[in-house]
């Protein structure tokens, strides 16, 4: 069982949470301009980092706020939590917007 | 290599049977090979298998980091079964049940496939619709397929709880009685000596690093033993597929997952045949050793660390002893946790890529034991060709481009 650091509500079980996979995939600008294989990226493709990964959560339980964590994906540890539209705390492989 | 037979065992009787010979050699990696399969689980051995059987290329290794099958191939809870809902799906399964059904023959190696007969619970209206269309959709595909209603559960599997004020009552069940189990190291194994004996190089304790390339054309892989050249690489890599395919700079629509089973102490005979609830999230079987062997869902968050949360445990536990109030005092005896691809639409990708000399087999998730020999049979194909044979050419890469995807998780979803 994850325990899981809320920037709002502070350290919860897992079963509280609601996972949201990867962050920082960022909407298409001008969705009408996007070829299919454009799409197909945005939608489909996934980075899927064994190590440190930039994820969302979302305490469902709790304050059903949505936030990013940045956690290790063999070890599980988490390195840090951060608010939605912010950068990652620390600059790692996955994590950067694309 | 000695052929396996009755006479076999008698002759090695006469010196205790300690001068059987090993299954396969330990062979040091050449520079150079036509085709390298990296990943030694059952989908990787396979493949070898049948390029060496089907197609006549032999200069081939199978490359794995640790041991083989210790991947998902031996994390899985063994369950075999075709009746899958759409046309694609089924073709491929009903074509892996097929193989399965002669394997032992033509590997000369007992993978035990036991066709007991797999259930799967309908729980509420929305599901005896979508069983029912599944037994009809099954029937056209030339599927083994029957539709139980709630008297012909009980009388399948009596220590089912139909109660009508359960929890999670039965409403009836699909049934396909070719279903069933087989046993997951025999069939690495099998193949492995398989292969082997057709000149094929499996080399164990063997990482690869990464994917070398000419001018977009595959040239061979560096391996924590160095450097091995390659005119073809084929990716089987299940959990790791996204990070090999990274090595190449190819992009996966797969999320690796924990997904957890569990075994009992051993107790007598209680169920003989395989029951599974997707809506749920349980199902069951018991062993030759008389173990219950169950499964979870899967863990919701990404992770490659081969181990899960104990919710999830605990959740499928719940409505097993709902539906079979028989195990409330049997001890669980071990859990542990694999680590499974899984794709937007529930199926797997068997497929080239955009890289020259380079195929996936992957994204097969939580349910991929029981295509084994198909997936390989296909890969086979498509390696040894260059182009997919008809019965993958559905699973390839572009489907997330082109938009035509295969919706399995009705059939897949949490049910293997
Ligand atoms: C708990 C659990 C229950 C399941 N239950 C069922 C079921 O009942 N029925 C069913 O049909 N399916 C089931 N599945 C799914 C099934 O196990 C898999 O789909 C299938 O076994 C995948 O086979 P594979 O050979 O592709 O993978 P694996 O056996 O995982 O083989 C992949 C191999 O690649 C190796 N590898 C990875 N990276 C590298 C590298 N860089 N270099 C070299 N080698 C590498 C790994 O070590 C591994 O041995 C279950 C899975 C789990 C985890
Ligand atoms: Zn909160």
């Amino acid at each position: 069982m994850l325990l899981i650091e809320c920037p709002w509500c502070g350290k919860r079980h897992e079963t509280e949470f609601r996972y949201g996979g990867e962050a920082h995939i960022a909407r298409p600008e001008k969705p009408e301009d996007l070829s299919d294989s454009e799409w197909a990226n945005f939608l489909f493709m996934r980075t899927n980092t064994k190590g440190v990964f930039a994820e969302r959560w979302y305490h469902a339980n709790g304050c059903r706020q949505w936030f990013n964590a940045l956690r290790h994906t063999v070890s599980h540890e988490f390195i840090g939590v951060y608010k939605m539209g912010e950068k990652p705390p620390v600059s790692v492989q996955g994590s950067e917007d694309r | 290599m000695t052929k396996y037979s009755i006479f076999s065992i008698a002759r090695n009787a006469f010196s205790h049977h300690k001068n059987w010979p090993r299954q396969w050699r330990s062979p040091e990696p050449q520079k150079e090979y036509d085709v390298i399969i990296v990943g030694g689980g059952g989908h990787g051995l396979a493949t070898a298998y049948y390029l060496a059987k089907e197609h006549g290329i032999t200069n081939i290794a199978v490359l794995e980091k640790g041991w083989l099958g210790g991947g998902n191939t031996a994390r899985n809870t063994t369950i075999v079964r075709s009746n899958y809902l759409w046309d694609e799906s089924a073709a491929i399964y009903e074509k892996s049940l097929q193989l399965w059904e002669g394997l032992s023959q033509d590997i000369n190696y007992n993978v035990m496939l036991s066709q007991r007969g797999v259930m799967n619970l309908a729980h509420s209206l929305g599901d005896v619709r979508e069983g029912v269309r599944r037994v009809n959709a099954n029937r056209l595909n030339g599927v083994d397929a029957e539709w139980l209603d709630t008297d012909g559960v009980k009388e399948f599997c009596p220590i089912i709880n139909v109660s009508k004020d359960a929890r999670h009552p039965v409403l009836g069940a699909t049934l396909q009685r070719r279903g069933g189990v087989a046993r997951h190291d025999s069939v690495a194994w099998g193949y492995a000596r398989a292969a082997d004996m057709r000149g094929v190089d499996i080399i164990q304790n063997c990482e690869v690093t990464g994917i070398t390339r000419d001018g977009g054309k595959v040239t061979g892989v560096e391996t924590t033993r160095g450097f091995i050249g390659a005119k073809k690489v084929g990716l089987v890599a299940a959990g790791h597929s996204s990070v090999l395919a990274s090595m190449a700079d190819v992009r996966l629509p797969i999320d690796s997952h924990p997904l957890q089973a569990l075994v009992s102490e051993p107790i007598k005979p209680v169920i003989d045949c395989v029951v599974m609830s997707g809506a749920v999230h349980v199902y069951v079987s018991q062993s030759d050793k008389g173990e219950l062997v169950m499964g979870a869902g899967i863990d919701s968050f990404n992770s490659y660390g081969q181990r899960g949360s104990f919710h999830v445990i605990e959740h499928q536990l719940g409505a097993c002893l709902e539906l079979f109030p028989i195990f409330s005092r049997v001890r669980m005896m071990r859990s542990w946790g694999g680590i499974v691809d899984t794709c937007p639409d529930a199926s797997p990708l068997v497929t080239k890529t955009p890289v020259e000399g380079l195929y996936v087999n992957a994204g097969w998730g939580t349910g991929g034991f029981k295509a084994t020999p198909a997936s390989g049979w296909c890969f086979a194909h498509t390696l040894a060709r260059d182009e997919p044979h008809p019965l993958n050419a559905p699973f390839n890469l572009d489907r997330f481009t082109t938009g035509a995807l295969i919706d399995e998780h009705g059939a897949a979803g949490v049910a293997h």
